[in-house]
């Protein structure tokens, strides 16, 4: 058995999801081959050889291949297909726009955002934002699979790989291209593997209020900001920090919800987290029901004494 | 330019999904069914592409059983021209509707096909991407922004930190996200309207696509549940409990 992992980086740096994957793809078992498709990235293929269990790095640079852009990276990894059994990739964006096209490419159904192996054909898998779940079996002569991170720790990273420089595979596609990028916060936590995440909702009434309450809470716990939908809908924040169904799925140890009700489109993308704290005046709101610790008061009285009661 | 867009007929999003005791699947019997939410964006987007000339007719389409035709009429209403029933009662995967969707393109000729980024009840979040791959075109996925002039698409995309934005060359798949439209509403004299649009049900065959699922749903649990917590009157008291019990601060 041999898998092919699509590793993830962005401006330069391996991101610790790759390091999950590759622990989900041990499970399966094989050999595991590690791809780093973009361009200018031969510092990520040399992290990317850190991690333990990989058998082997691939390194197509390429300039058809920047942004990462599905067509071009389907495309590659297509043409990589007919060497290996499983293919995998993280439950970031570049990943699921580019690998069921991969899929379709392969005539094969992909199964998304596994949360566990149960066998090299079989998985586990949320379904309607996350009030069930699925044990699959793909009956495709090959798998490609899209793994939840958070269900998955990390592999270590005391390895030495080699890695092998590929041919980039077919030109870019020229009917689409890149335009333009806008980040947000960059200097913030990474929402995604955050250790602790302060999230604040339509309970915060306004940009400013989210402004002086949760992220100088935030900064005090050295905690990523993530919002609700209604929060992320009203203007308070950029969208990238909406956390739930169709936002991020996150799983950090300590995840604080301050003026959100729990609706389950938002519990979809918090409810693995080891540790929730809510605060919300009504005492009556669903977040209480999967709270560890719930506090039923003004969020604009408890969060200032909150803040200046951490160390 | 003929614009094609997908719509799914799922459990409504404010209805908790209720799961039989054997471990065959959701127990939809009775339960309020809508289109998918993301769908109703999709469907919105070609409408006012069609309001700004850029788009002269609009196809819905949807791939599941006859109730499914419901969420087809209220596509008709909201502004679609004519719609069709790919027929399957049993339930369907995105690479059997990316199937459907291509056979369709190519029977009726579409320069744009518009999607949701994802169905709320399999959360698969593929089946654009799928179709762009079988058609041969270029996808934008989780547009927030489409503008469309002449035969160029220029969608801004999110990404996951920040907004990425695409010039694609039509036709194209582009799927829509949470904040790239807010849906109109329905008037009552739009509905009486939509009765005579045409609604087209067609079998899978005389598609010549077969819609047998790959994937063999084994069972189907409940989530683990959480374990009820604690009710704390004051700060102090939280802050007591996140230092000595839960040590997480
Ligand atoms: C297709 C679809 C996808 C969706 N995806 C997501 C998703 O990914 N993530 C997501 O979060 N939502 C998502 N939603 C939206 C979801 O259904 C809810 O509407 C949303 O989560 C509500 O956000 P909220 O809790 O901030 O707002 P509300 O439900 O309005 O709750 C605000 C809460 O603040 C409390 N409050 C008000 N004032 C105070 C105060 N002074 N002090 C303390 N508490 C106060 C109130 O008691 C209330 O409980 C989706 C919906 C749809 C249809
Ligand atoms: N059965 C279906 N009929 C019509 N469109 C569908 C169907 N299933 C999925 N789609 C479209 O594909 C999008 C993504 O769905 P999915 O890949 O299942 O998450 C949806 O938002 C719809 O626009």
């Amino acid at each position: 058995m041999s898998i092919l992992v699509l590793a993830d980086h962005a401006a330069g740096a391996l991101q610790p999801s790759t390091a999950r994957v590759v622990t989900a793809a041990r499970q399966i078992g094989g050999d595991v081959v590690l791809l780093v498709a973009g361009q200018n990235c031969a510092a990520v293929a040399r992290e990317a050889s850190a991690i333990d269990g990989v058998a082997r790095v691939l390194l197509a640079d390429a300039d058809a291949l920047a942004h990462q852009l599905p067509e071009a990276l389907a495309a590659l990894i297509a043409e990589l297909a007919p060497d290996y059994d499983a293919i995998l990739g993280s439950s970031g964006l570049v990943a699921k726009r580019c690998l069921p096209r991969v899929a379709a490419l392969l005539d094969v159904m992909q199964v998304s955002e596994i949360i566990a192996v149960v066998a090299p054909d079989t998985f586990r898998r949320p379904t309607y934002a996350g009030n069930a779940i699925e044990t699959v079996q793909s009956t495709d002569s090959k798998r490609v699979l899209t793994v939840r991170t958070t269900a998955f720790a990390p592999a270590g990273a005391g390895a030495s790989a080699p890695i092998e420089t590929i041919s980039p595979g077919p030109s870019g596609d020229t009917r689409s291209s890149f335009v333009g990028r806008s980040s947000t916060g960059s200097d913030r936590i990474e929402l995604g593997s955050a250790r602790r995440v302060v999230s604040g909702g339509r309970g915060l009434g306004s940009r400013e209020s989210f402004d002086k309450l949760v992220y100088p809470l935030a900064d005090k716990l050295q905690a990523a900001v993530g919002a609700s939908r209604a929060a992320v809908d009203a203007g308070y924040v950029p969208s990238d920090c909406q956390v739930g169904q169709t936002g991020k799925v996150v799983a950090p140890e300590l995840y604080l919800a301050l003026g959100i009700s729990g609706a389950i489109q938002h519990l979809a993308g918090m409810q693995d987290s080891k540790v929730i704290v809510a605060i919300n005046k009504d005492p009556d709101a669903p977040i209480f029901s999967i709270a560890d610790y719930g506090l039923a008061q003004d969020l604009f009285e408890a969060v200032p004494e909150l803040i200046a009661k951490i160390g | 330019m003929k614009a094609l867009v997908g719509v799914k007929w799922v459990l409504d999003f404010s209805v908790k999904v209720r799961l039989k005791s054997d471990g065959t699947g959701a127990d939809l019997a009775g339960a309020r069914m809508s289109m998918n939410p993301f769908d109703e964006i999709a469907l919105e987007q070609a409408i006012r592409l069609k309001e700004a000339g850029a788009v002269d007719e609009i196809v819905v389409v949807s791939v599941g059983p006859r109730p499914a035709a419901d969420i087809l009429r209220r596509a008709l209403a909201m502004g679609a021209d004519r719609a069709v029933l790919v027929r399957s009662d049993a339930p369907v995967e995105p690479l059997g509707v990316a199937k459907a969707l291509k056979s369709l393109v190519e029977r009726d000729g579409a320069g744009l096909v518009l999607l949701g980024k994802q169905a709320i009840d399999d959360d698969n979040n593929q089946t654009g991407q799928m179709l762009a791959a079988l058609l041969g075109w270029p996808q934008a996925t989780y547009a927030a922004e489409l503008a469309v002039e002449g035969n160029v698409a220029t969608v801004t995309c999110e990404s996951d930190d920040g907004l990425e934005t695409v010039r694609l060359t039509l036709p194209a798949v582009v799927t829509a996200d949470l904040r790239l439209n807010t849906p109109r509403h329905i008037s009552l004299p739009n509905i009486m309207k939509a009765k005579n649009k045409p609604l087209e049900e067609i079998a899978p065959e005389a598609l010549n696509v077969d819609l047998r699922p790959r994937l063999k749903v084994l069972r189907t649990d409940e989530p683990a549940k959480r374990r009820a917590g604690v009710m704390v009157a004051s700060v102090d008291e939280l802050l007591d409990k996140l230092r000595g019990e839960a040590k997480v601060i």
